[in-house]
């Protein structure tokens, strides 16, 4: 039983349809992706250039980093996929603790320093 | 243990090193953890001793630092957490239905990492000292300035076994969502499965910034960076942020698997379920998630403002709610239920009001003004040491005498037992309780002497003495391993105690696959609804076949030597006159770390199978 174990595979054991799924999951991955690469191009323009004045700049590269983040967790990290409960359960628990204490340093950190 | 086919073969000693077995993994944790905890015990009664008398001379104030550093590191890192996984690692998988956790390689590897960070940490008393700097470990007397070479020590050591943790952890985060047996859904497994799976869970959460600060701490140690020094732009305080944020949850870490183990004795010995299953679990996730959110609480005195300490101290107020509810639980679980009060029980019913007891003074820390006032004094360590003492080691006396016939076929002996209780239980109020008036009249905590005249001698004497019988207490446990061992009568029944959950479905010794055919669960608590609505015996979920069973393997003790020297190497960097160079000494640990992983990926392993007529005459044999 378990001496076959290690003998390559001729054949993909996936139907039709899985196949077609894939092709389209990565279809989605790369436009996704192009899309991410658009999103920090923007981003570096906005800072580089200076044509735009920096009380806007910086609310916007954190508005393309918030959207970022949601790519990446949802299309990357596949949150969005179904029968991933657990997976995401557990990025979202990350998520949720970790953020109170960045946030928490970033304010705390400056306030005493020894 | 029955042990069959493949490890029949193999010596003792070999078998033990490569077991990947989680019920021999968790005796190997249960060997360690006792060891080290017997160590750091030994600390506390020197220390003890120190403070009997007023301007005592019996250790340097060096010494004693070492000490309390040592004893504080230990007790939490070496004893407590390896004493809870030893537990977790024996019932968990029987308690869900599993063969084994979901990847019993990286099981040993845990334990085999564990250990030989522990044991990096020890070797520190032969060059030149341990680490002094508490086991918060703060800068900047923990930096480069400050503390010698015990502190490489401590910042690898504890990498080291933190890695270990975490491995474990993840472990059981997936064996316990994937691994349950037929019908055992997420509201049906024991309660001790769940704080399992919580405290898994805040493993990986809090143990990744330890190993954060850890490795920033060694970057400065080490490598003269600067992220703690303030004379060079750095932030000392950056430390105890990243230090506590791991520091609190890690209390629940250690506090949660004791507050399971005492949700399965008391229904046992109660003859009751338990009552408001749904609300511990809640209760157990809503303590998990707020002791993330509570951090500073540790901090209020230093200086972060009124604003940031109120929010913090209302967070920590919070979690008295939880922690309410699981008291009165367990209150309701004993009332009016047929109380059987053996060792067990009794140190698990006692657990309560000990626990209550340090419940109400940690709200009392929490409140800020009154903090400044308790803040490092012998307020805190009695408040601590009743949250730890009074709940984890109780919790775990009790775990012990609970499963000690299923892990080794006979039970403890239960008036030595009763003693050891007694024992144990007056000492420990003894030592602690006045202590927590020692520290109101202004005892500060981590001093190795205090002056005459201070109306400090008498308490400190009572503390000491009741150190002593809590001692004793332990001595009789020992004593009562070994004569147990000799001269209790052998457990051939499945359910020595009449119990609940699937662990007790098991023959006793458990055969090495658990489980013949794997179980089907039918109900919360489902070995009692079998042996009250069924025959007595779980129904099958599967066919018997042959059993599909991992091989042994010595890589994951050669991982750990690999880190071992790796990280001892790290520390040579530090010391004068090495005899080999550094480097030398990292690269062979580098080498055998990821040579042993290279090996583990590129040669096959499949495991091999118990032939169906082979658990057919095994079943036989333990029936």
């Amino acid at each position: 039983m378990s001496d076959d174990l290690s003998k390559p595979f001729t054949k993909s054991s996936m139907s039709e349809e899985e196949i077609m799924k894939i092709n389209k999951e990565r279809k989605i991955q790369v436009t996704s992706f192009a899309f991410m690469i658009f999103l920090t191009i923007l981003a570096f323009i906005a800072v580089a250039t200076e044509t735009i004045e920096v009380g806007f700049a910086i609310p916007f590269i954190l508005l393309l980093a918030v959207v970022q983040f949601f790519l990446q967790m949802y299309y990357f990290m596949h949150l969005k996929d179904k029968d991933h409960g657990w997976p995401n359960a557990f990025i979202i628990s990350g998520v949720v603790l970790s953020t109170p204490a960045l946030i928490a340093l970033i304010l705390l950190l400056g306030v005493t320093k020894y | 243990m029955a042990t069959a086919t493949a490890t029949k073969d193999k010596s003792v000693l070999w078998d033990w090193l490569t077991t990947v077995d989680h019920k021999k993994l968790a005796v190997l944790y249960l060997i360690a953890g006792t060891l080290f905890f017997v160590k750091a015990g030994m600390m506390a009664l020197f220390m003890r001793i120190q403070l009997m008398s007023a301007e005592n001379d019996f250790l340097t104030g060096q010494t004693f630092n070492e000490l309390i550093t040592m004893h504080g590191t230990i007790m939490l890192f070496l004893a407590a957490t390896p004493l809870i996984f030893a537990f977790m690692n024996f019932v968990i998988p029987l308690q869900i239905g599993a063969r084994d956790v979901a990847f019993p390689f990286v099981n040993a590897l845990g334990f085999w990492i564990f250990f030989f960070g522990g044991l990096l940490l020890s070797v520190s008393w032969f060059f030149g000292g341990g680490p002094d700097a508490g086991w918060t470990a703060y800068v900047p007397l923990s930096s480069g300035e400050y503390a010698d070479l015990g502190l490489d020590f401590y910042v690898l050591g504890l990498q080291v076994s933190g890695i270990g943790t975490l491995v474990s952890a993840i472990n059981f985060i997936v064996t316990i969502i994937n691994m349950r047996a037929p019908g055992m859904t997420m509201m049906r497994m024991p309660l001790f499965c769940w704080t399992g799976l919580v405290v898994s869970i805040l493993i990986v959460f809090a143990f990744t910034p330890l190993a954060a600060g850890l490795a920033l701490l060694m970057l400065d140690r080490i490598f003269g960076g600067q992220f703690f020094i303030p004379d060079m732009g750095g932030n000392a305080v950056l430390w105890q942020h990243i230090f506590w944020i791991f520091g609190h949850p890690e209390v629940y870490i250690l506090v949660l698997p004791a507050f399971g183990i005492i949700s399965e004795v008391i229904p046992a010995f109660s003859r009751k379920r338990l009552f408001g299953y749904t609300a511990m679990v809640f209760a157990t996730l809503v303590i998990a998630f707020l002791g993330f959110m509570v951090w500073v609480h540790h901090m209020f005195t230093v200086g972060l403002g009124p604003i940031t300490n109120s929010v913090f101290a209302i967070a920590t107020m919070g979690i008295a709610v939880p922690t309410g509810i699981k008291i009165f639980n367990w209150l309701f679980t004993m009332w009016g239920g047929k109380i059987t009060f053996n060792t067990a029980m009794l140190c698990a019913s006692s657990f309560v009001p000990t626990f209550v007891l340090g419940g109400v003074t940690g709200v009392m820390l929490a409140m800020v003004p009154v903090d400044y006032l308790y803040h490092d004094t012998y307020f805190v360590v009695a408040h601590f040491h009743y949250i730890i003492i009074g709940g984890i080691v109780l919790g775990l006396l009790a775990g012990t005498y609970y499963w000690y016939p299923k892990m080794f076929g006979h039970k403890l002996n239960e008036k030595l037992g009763i003693l050891m209780f007694w024992l144990f239980y007056i000492g420990f109020h003894m030592t602690f309780f006045i202590q927590h008036i020692l520290g109101l009249i202004g005892m500060p905590r981590r001093v190795y002497t205090y002056l005459e005249g201070q109306g400090m001698e008498t308490m400190n004497l009572v503390s000491s003495i009741g150190s002593f019988v809590m001692g004793a207490a332990i001595l009789v446990l020992v004593i009562n391993v070994v004569y147990s061992a000799f001269n209790s009568e052998r457990i051939t029944v499945n359910d020595p105690w009449d119990a609940r959950t699937l662990e007790w479905s098991t023959p006793t010794p458990i055969p090495e696959y658990n489980f013949a055919q794997t179980p089907q669960v039918r109900s919360l608590d489902p070995w009692f609804y079998e042996k009250v609505h069924g025959d007595g015996t779980m129904k099958p979920a599967e066919p018997m076949t042959d059993i599909h069973m991992p091989n042994g393997s010595i890589l994951p003790f050669v991982i750990g030597l690999g880190l071992f020297t790796w990280g001892f190497g790290m520390v040579m960097m530090n010391m004068e006159n090495t005899i080999v160079p550094p480097f030398l000494v990292i690269g062979t640990g580098v080498i055998l770390t990821f040579g042993s992983m290279l090996i583990r990926s590129i040669k096959e392993d499949h495991g091999y199978h118990i032939p169906l007529e082979q658990v057919k005459k095994i079943e036989k044999e333990v029936s």
